[in-house]
């Protein structure tokens, strides 16, 4: 599948103009993918981009490969079908927060549950844009919208730690405004054989402008975010003066100086189960940074590879159609 | 017996006890040794929504119905010569369906105190005399006959009493003097690795046999004659494995891949567990996390070049709705097939009904127009999976197939095809690198647009639910562009007319009365328009198989005729789109009660249309 032409950004992108509202997240995102795509190795036609609904799933239409906006919710699982159908192809799953989380939240959690070999980027702005600015399953409790004028009543969903229930095999999240960072994590996702999940915080700056500010402006955002690398300590801050220690089974940010060295604090090591969950879980804690990175990782045998391996078994047996429609209980009339 | 049932050309037996007693399989194995025998048959399996239903009770009964004979049989026949009941409450449900002087033959263990209590009978009916009156009764203590004859082998009592079944179908065997061995070689590959159970059953089934041939009580024995068939090589096939196997030959011999997305659904499940078996032919099947996922799968997989098909049946095919909508803008090649059950709702999910036609023609959101054809028995039940294919990679749309549980379970002879003569698909593919390409250009005579798979080099294009332009496929919002897409989707449906055979009529082709039936109500209708026409009544059958289009000569038929009658297992589904499209002044005959039509009550429904 290695094109002997080097691919640039240009040919991955189609003659569609672009719809998002000016100042959207999503356009970075865009970009950003179309910058990956030609560095990954595979050509044009062996990749498939499926979406569902929201501002995020018009996001195909836009990529000059293959593509499938399809209904509510069910991406993930239009996506299983093109992927269990011709697995050489490179199949990306682009999702928002309500698509994935709640109409679609059964796709979401059984295609993870299954290791079916494609990537979803879920850009998560927190709101449904799309239809004006009701609160999403991810956005905060006392969320006040149109919906909701008094605040809304339901927990949120932290997609990394619904992506871990799921036996997900690669969970990652990265942030519209850190390009470099994301343009990584696509990369990476695209290399695992797997479902890989990639949750991207993104803003939406008409109906929920600012959800991610404390995490993307320069003044707080070190403070607030911790970027995971494997093999390295759990170390934050402006200036890369706090860590992450354990205490007991849980994180606890600790200052580098007199009674902690960088010695003292955890290795991320994204093979690790345990460590996973508590990155997972840490999202909504006030006490502890936001993760970016890969959370975890798994090598897992995919759905894909086994279905294709039952099949070659079954090709064994050397069975022809007419014996098949014959039966085994036939008979002759003269 | 009476002068009715002497007649050894066509008998009708049932099969009854506690859903526990293996009456399906028994029935299942009577039917296909009668088809070797060489009957034509035709079957229907009755068993309650609950999988094991409380032993004993009215609704935990259990049936299995077959009509057999040496001329042709369209129906699993009216009311029974032969009645097996295992239990009281078998017999109370049943018995009111036996034939005057009808042979009824009771397992006389099970008539216990508290079976008697939970059939609820006061008095047992074997004390009284009523029945010998009405009935030949044999009367039989078969579980402790099964359970003397096993004492030597190492089984349980409860293992024992299990094949107690396998005496009653002996007893039928020897009956209608049939040979034991196709059941024999049956029970050798069910039970391969448990000698003991297979000793057991034989014994038991031989121990029936051998008890008509000894005991006096049973004094006639039954021939039925060998059926006239065309020459050529039959078996026995089951609605079901029918649509398998006619997707199956629809993909091999057309060398497009299968794909089949579903979630198990009663009647509909055997579809997908027979095409899971066929991964030899590198057959895909996927068991979706729910039924939305079932098809939508199955729509990558069409986008990805597979024939993607799904099952289901009424419930599950509401919860498909959107995803219907979304493979016919897509334009894809789709087979929807829905094994039709009583509803709304949960309904009734073991029983037949044909009251998802609406759901087919108009169950969706828009203007949504689907392409609707329909199986009319078991055996037709290949050749419709097979034409289902067809139109939808020839005509690039998805079909809906119905079928209903009368079919999907009912059993009958087929004389099956040589797959070499099956006929050849003609595919749309788009050619690769083509520089003009357009994804939604259509083939001037079908209107198909092309098929351009990923994977095909310099095709890649984007679908998806949003209205398309014409030509270009890009998203367009243009109110023109939208009244012509919505033209076009019907026209491309319409103009399947003529890629389809016209409706035949069954009988002259003008008269009185003209009969249309669809679907699995064929077998009846048909019975009673033969039995008409041989009493001299001016009446003709025409059953629909092509819906959505209809046959291009329907309307030119219904006007030969001065009375359009439509039997329907639903409020007149059918009659209200016929009398819609062609303007007449059809009647409907309409019965919603879980069952096939008797066709006595369709030949009843005929004299009085006549007589009027
Ligand atoms: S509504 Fe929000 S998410 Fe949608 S395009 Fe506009 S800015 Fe982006």
């Amino acid at each position: 599948m290695t094109e002997t032409i080097q691919l640039t950004k240009k040919d991955f992108s189609s003659d569609q103009d672009v719809r998002w509202c000016p100042g959207c997240g999503d356009y970075v995102i865009l970009a950003q993918v179309q910058k990956t795509f030609p560095n990954l190795g595979i050509s044009k036609e062996n990749i498939v981009v499926v979406s569902g609904i929201g501002c995020s799933s018009r996001f195909p239409y836009y990529m000059n490969t293959y593509g499938f906006h399809s209904i509510h919710g069910r991406a993930p699982a239009v996506a299983s079908g093109v992927k269990l159908s011709n697995p050489d192809l490179s199949v990306w799953v682009i999702t928002g927060d309500g698509d994935a989380m709640s109409i679609g939240g059964n796709h979401f959690i059984h295609v993870l549950r299954r290791n079916i070999d494609m990537n979803i980027l879920l850009f998560n702005n927190r709101i449904y844009g799309l239809t004006k600015g009701q609160y999403s399953p991810t956005s905060e409790v006392g969320k006040i919208t149109k919906s909701t004028p008094m605040g809304s009543l339901d927990h949120p969903f932290n997609p990394p730690a619904l992506a871990f229930g799921a036996s997900g095999t690669f969970i990652a999240r990265t942030i519209d405004k850190e390009l470099k960072h994301m343009g990584n994590i696509v990369a990476e996702s695209a290399k695992h054989i797997g479902t890989s999940f990639v949750e991207i915080y993104q803003n939406c700056n008409i109906f929920n402008d600012g959800a991610f500010s404390n995490l993307t402006d320069r003044e707080v955002k070190s403070d607030n975010v911790i970027a995971l690398e494997e093999g390295l300590p759990m170390l934050f801050g402006k200036e890369k003066d706090k860590g992450l220690i354990l205490d007991g089974p849980n994180f606890k940010v600790v200052n580098i100086g007199s009674d902690y060295s960088i010695d003292d604090l955890i290795v991320h090591n994204p093979k690790d189960r345990n460590l996973g969950l508590l990155i997972s879980e840490m999202t909504y804690d006030e006490n502890l940074p936001v993760p970016i990175g890969i959370f975890y990782k798994e090598d897992k045998p995919t759905y894909d590879s086994m279905m294709i391996d039952q099949i070659n078994k079954a090709k064994e047996k050397d069975i022809d159609l007419q014996s098949i429609i014959k039966g085994s209980n036939s008979w002759n009339v003269k | 017996m009476s002068k009715n049932s002497s007649s050894s050309e066509v008998v009708t037996i049932r099969f009854s006890g506690d859903s526990g007693d293996g009456m399906q399989l028994t029935g299942g194995q009577f039917s296909d040794n009668t088809a070797i025998f060489g009957n034509d048959l035709n079957t229907l399996p009755d068993f309650p929504a609950e999988i094991r239903a409380p032993q004993g009770t009215l609704y935990g009964v259990s049936s299995f119905q077959m009509q057999f004979g040496s001329r042709n049989i369209y129906t699993a026949g009216d009311d029974l010569d032969v009645l097996v009941a295992m239990n009281p409450a078998a017999l109370k449900v049943h018995v009111d369906d036996l034939k005057e002087h009808g042979l009824l033959i009771i397992n006389t263990d099970n008539f216990t105190p508290k079976n008697l209590k939970l059939a609820k009978y006061e008095e047992n009916p074997l004390d009284d005399s009523a029945l010998d009156k009405k009935y030949r009764v044999i009367k039989v203590g078969m579980t402790s006959l099964v359970t003397e004859a096993l004492k030597d082998l190492e089984l349980t009592a409860k293992e024992k009493a299990r094949s107690t079944n396998m005496f009653a179908l002996g007893l039928l065997y020897w009956l209608y003097e049939r040979d034991m061995q196709t059941t024999i070689n049956f029970l050798n590959k069910k039970f391969k690795n448990k000698p003991l159970i297979i000793d057991g059953n034989v014994k038991a089934l031989k121990t029936g046999f051998y008890y008509g041939e000894t005991i006096e009580v049973v004094k006639t024995t039954y021939r039925v004659d060998r059926a006239k068939y065309e020459s050529g090589e039959y078996r026995n096939i089951m609605g079901n494995q029918g649509i398998a196997l006619g997707l199956l030959a629809a993909s091999h011999c057309n060398d497009i891949g299968l794909f089949f997305g579903g979630y198990p659904i009663t009647p509909a499940s055997d579809i997908l567990h027979m095409l899971s078996n066929y991964k030899s032919f590198g057959v895909k099947t996927f068991q979706a996390e729910d039924e939305i996922a079932g098809i939508t799968s199955a729509i990558g997989a069409a986008f990805s070049g597979r024939l993607g098909v799904t099952a289901s049946s009424g419930p599950g095919i509401a919860l498909k709705g959107e995803a219907i909508g979304l493979a016919i803008i897509t334009e894809l090649p789709l087979v929807i097939i829905n094994i039709q059950r009583g509803g709304p709702s949960t309904g009734l999910p073991t029983k037949t009904e044909q009251s998802d036609l609406f759901q087919a023609m108009y169950g969706r959101n828009g203007e949504c127009p689907c392409v609707v054809v329909s199986a009319t028995s078991p055996s037709d039940c290949f050749e419709m999976a097979y034409e289902a294919s067809r139109i939808a990679v020839e005509h690039m749309i998805p079909v809906l197939l119905l079928s209903d549980g009368y079919i999907a379970n009912g059993s009958e002879p087929w004389k099956y095809p040589d797959v070499k003569e099956l006929p050849k698909f003609k595919f749309n593919y788009a050619v690769e690198n083509s520089e003009d390409f357009n994804p939604y250009e259509r083939n001037p005579e079908t209107l198909a647009r092309k098929w351009a798979i990923p994977g095909f080099k310099g095709l890649e294009h984007r679908i998806g639910g949003l209205e398309k332009a014409d030509k270009t496929g890009n998203v367009s919002y243009d109110p023109d562009n939208h009244h012509l897409m919505t033209q076009k989707r019907q026209e491309k449906v319409d103009i399947i007319a003529n890629f389809i055979p016209d409706a035949t009529v069954l009988g002259k082709t003008s008269g009185k009365l003209l009969v249309i039936g669809w679907g699995g109500t064929f077998g009846s209708i048909k019975s009673a328009v033969v039995k008409a026409q041989e009493e001299g009544l001016s009446v003709s059958h025409l059953h629909l198989k092509y819906i959505n289009p209809f046959p291009k000569n329907l309307g030119e038929i219904i006007l030969n005729y001065d009375k359009i009658l439509i039997p329907e297992l639903n409020m007149g589904q059918l009659l209200t789109v016929i009398r819609a499209k062609y303007l007449v002044d059809a009647q409907g005959y309409n019965s919603i009660k879980g069952k096939p039509f008797s066709s006595n009550e369709i030949f009843e429904v005929i004299k009085k249309h006549l007589e009027d």
